[in-house]
């Protein structure tokens, strides 16, 4: 039989879906399984590893009999992932020692603020492109290394590993406690802060900082390249990919020329850019991150911006205010009146991330009177969106020296026209929405791919592209220009609102 | 003559007890009032609130009359909202079909579009959801005709426009192609609206079978249809899927 699929397993924050690929890149069959989310403590996010990989086993042969075909037609599996989120399991049993600290888990915070403070800091964060914070993975496993009595210890000894999602399947995959592989890629390291981004290697001096024994740490490979055979879930299969989920995304856009950009509107939104071959330190709160790295070729880096409440804003007003019954009923509102009306919201609901990095800002609605109904906030609250999304690319361009030239989309609400048209005319440049809307399974799938001659280039992957949708900038430069003074004077609004130290949590 | 359906007349009556209580009811009140077993009003409550006739207050589990009710005259699903839902099926049907894909409602006798993917080969197209379109010279057009008889008989009595020479603008003919569209369950247009170019669609089916939109596909004639003029077999298979996909995410299918 010939090989004619590609398997890609997306290991996401609240399922792990799998998704058969033929060779142009068509979506074949879905299969998704979601796992529970644990809070043991205000603050904490947890997941069970063993649930997790249970989850892999179900959905990846009910994916394969969806699509009808067998393992033999397979011809390599990619693997995306939730980033961040720290394993640490026994290398003899393959038993995790503590649930998964999940990305968006704040235990970390009073650890950061000490860590922050440190002497090397400085050198840490420049040497990885992160800032101290508690979203990264090494300050994460420090904080296990600290809780579970004799694991520092254990994992000096080598009877300990960690790993973030990839890591984990991949162990698992290949055999886990029998041999199993113990590997990540660069994408997934770069957001550690343990490794160091030019050399793309841990650096002693940043796990020395961290309190962290090398021994425990799985080897850095490339993103694309055949790291080894399935020995379960799919036995014989080649696992030939791995990325973090927003990187996953910038390659299934396929944004593999510098100056290329993809945002995925979800809950929050992801910006991301490739700056090719360099790595660009931001000046302006931005993350430099690696963007992709194929085999024997030098790794592609990008500058990453994220907006902490796009959805989540629609959410708040479907939930919260109850003006809606459902998100996309957002947008049949917005329609019911032609402008904001002079009424702005800017969701600072737990501070300011980039480019304004304020954590004492809280939210505001400006310019109320009594002329302002609904529509108009729900046309604020989608412009709030827009405008953030303009933030990140205007850091973006004054940091890379790159000037975006389109826009390309995914995620869902990417199917709000309202939006997508505002995203262009606030942007003055094309928004482009791709064909196939599963980009982040889909970039990992390519870069399995690739690696196995499934595809034969980048080149190829490129012409799999394809445009279901363009918006064009309509608005006119005057008054795109007054709105975004008027958007700025709302956000200025939103500074100082929280005296003193008073704690978020 | 078929006799009375006691489940639907005692909805009925559920309505008219909710309609008249001043507060909400628990099912327990419900089933009293109507001397039901519990179980039996449990399952027509259930019923009525998936279709949104009924709505349960979140912290008290009672039950009291739903919004729906109040826009049974208007279409009840959200534009947008069936835009939201069927984007992941209308993508493939363009990607399997090579040809642009609309999602179609009647608004005030026309075809409003509310979705639109291009045609799969990066030529300048230019997004036209929000315009309007001819029903009685399109496929999207025919198919929601097919299924909303005031708005067939409004379109026949308005004198159908004819865009060229094939396009149906008799009454006769156009009921011929609409009772067609009802017997296969899909419809065409070929050079009914503009020479060279033809149309395939199919309808999408919400909650209890309500037609509550079609998508379809649209490319030059030599494309969508074989040699001998009628629409490809193959491409009218790839939109009756994406429908019925479509109506399965909506709960509207039965297949």
């Amino acid at each position: 039989m010939s090989e004619s699929y590609v398997v890609s397993i997306d290991q996401g924050t609240t399922s792990t879906r799998c998704i058969v690929f033929d060779r142009r890149g068509n979506l074949v069959a879905v299969a998704q399984r979601e796992h529970r989310q644990h809070f043991p403590r205000p603050g904490w996010v947890e997941h069970d590893g063993l649930e997790i990989w249970r989850n892999v086993s179900k959905v990846v042969p009910r994916a394969l009999s969806q699509a009808g075909i067998g393992a033999d037609e397979v011809a390599a599996i990619g693997i995306a992932n939730q980033r961040e989120t720290t394993l640490v399991w026994d290398r003899r049993t393959g038993v995790p020692v503590a649930p998964a600290i999940i990305w968006q888990d704040t235990r970390t915070d009073t650890l950061v603020e000490t860590l922050a403070s440190a002497p090397g800091a400085e050198d840490v964060q420049r040497r990885c492109g992160l800032p101290m914070a508690t979203y990264f993975s090494g300050p994460k496993l420090r904080w296990l290394l600290n809780a579970t009595p004799g694991l520092y210890e254990r994992a000096e000894r080598g009877e300990v590993l960690f790993g973030t999602m990839e890591t984990w399947l991949i162990w698992n995959l290949t055999g886990g406690p029998d041999g199993g592989l113990h590997i990540t890629d660069v994408t997934n390291a770069s957001r550690t802060m343990l490794m160091d981004l030019h050399s793309l290697r841990w650096h002693p001096d940043s796990l020395a900082f961290f309190g962290i024994p090398a021994a425990m740490l799985p080897e850095i490979r490339s993103s694309s390249e055949v790291y080894g055979t399935a020995t379960a879930v799919l036995p014989g299969v080649r696992i030939a990919a791995a990325l973090g989920d927003q990187q996953a995304a910038l390659f299934g856009q396929t944004c593999f020329a510098p100056g290329d950009a993809k945002c995925t509107y979800g809950t929050g939104s992801f910006l991301l850019l490739n700056t090719g071959t360099k790595a660009v330190h931001s000046t302006h709160g931005l993350l430099t991150t690696v963007g992709y790295q194929i085999a024997g070729q030098p790794a592609v880096y990008a500058l990453e911006g994220s907006v902490a409440i796009t959805g989540s804003l629609v959410q708040w007003f479907r939930d919260q205010l109850g003006l809606i019954s459902s998100a996309p009923e957002i947008e049949t509102l917005a329609r019911t009146v032609a402008d904001n009306g002079g009424c702005y919201i800017v969701p600072a609901f737990s501070g300011l991330f980039a480019p304004h990095w304020r954590a004492e800002a809280r939210g505001v609605i400006v310019g109320l009177t009594s002329y302002i109904n609904k529509g108009h906030l729900a046309r604020a609250v989608l412009e709030a969106t827009g405008w953030q999304t303009r933030e990140v690319v205007d850091a973006m361009n004054a940091d890379s020296g790159l000037a975006l030239t389109a826009l390309r989309v995914d995620g869902g609400m990417t199917a709000n026209n309202l939006l997508m048209q505002f995203v262009a005319d606030v942007l003055d440049v094309p928004v482009v929405r791709p064909m196939v809307a599963e980009t982040v399974s889909l970039g990992a799938a390519y870069a399995a791919g690739l690696a196995v001659g499934f595809w034969p280039d980048l080149e190829g992957l490129r012409r799999n592209w394809h445009r279901a949708a363009q918006w064009v900038p309509q608005m006119d430069d005057r008054h795109r220009a007054e709105e975004h003074e008027n958007w700025q004077r709302a956000v200025e609004h939103t500074f100082g609102w929280i005296k003193s130290d008073v704690r978020t949590d | 003559m078929p006799g009375q359906v006691q489940s639907i007349a005692r909805a009925a009556a559920m309505l008219r007890l909710l309609a008249n209580s001043s507060g909400r009811l628990g099912i327990g009140e419900i089933a009293r009032s109507l001397d039901l077993p519990k179980g039996t009003a449990h399952g027509i409550v259930r019923t009525l609130q998936d279709v949104g006739f009924v709505e349960q207050d979140k912290t008290s589990g009672k039950y009291q009359l739903g919004a729906a009710l109040l826009h049974l005259g208007t279409s009840y699903l959200d534009i947008n909202e069936l835009r939201s839902r069927s984007i992941n099926w209308a993508d493939p049907l363009a990607v399997r079909s090579g040809q642009a894909v609309r999602i179609g409602t009647l608004l005030e006798g026309k075809v409003l579009v509310v979705h639109h993917v291009f045609r799969p080969d990066d030529t300048l197209q230019t997004l036209d959801v929000g315009t309007l379109l001819p029903p009685h010279a399109t496929a999207l057009g025919k198919v929601l005709l097919a299924y909303d008889g005031a708005a067939a008989s409004a379109v026949m009595q308005g004198g159908p426009e004819p865009y060229t020479r094939r396009t149906l603008v008799t009454a006769r003919a156009l009921a011929k192609a609409l009772a067609e569209i009802r017997d296969n369950g899909w419809g065409a247009e070929v050079e009914e609206m503009t020479p060279g170019e033809a149309g395939i669609a199919a309808p999408i089916r919400g909650y209890g079978g309500l037609v509550v939109g079609a998508i379809g596909l649209s490319g030059p004639v030599d494309q969508v249809c074989t040699a001998q003029g009628s629409p490809r077999p193959a491409l009218v298979a790839h939109v009756r899927d994406a429908a019925r996909a479509v109506s399965r995410d909506l709960g509207g299918a039965r297949w």
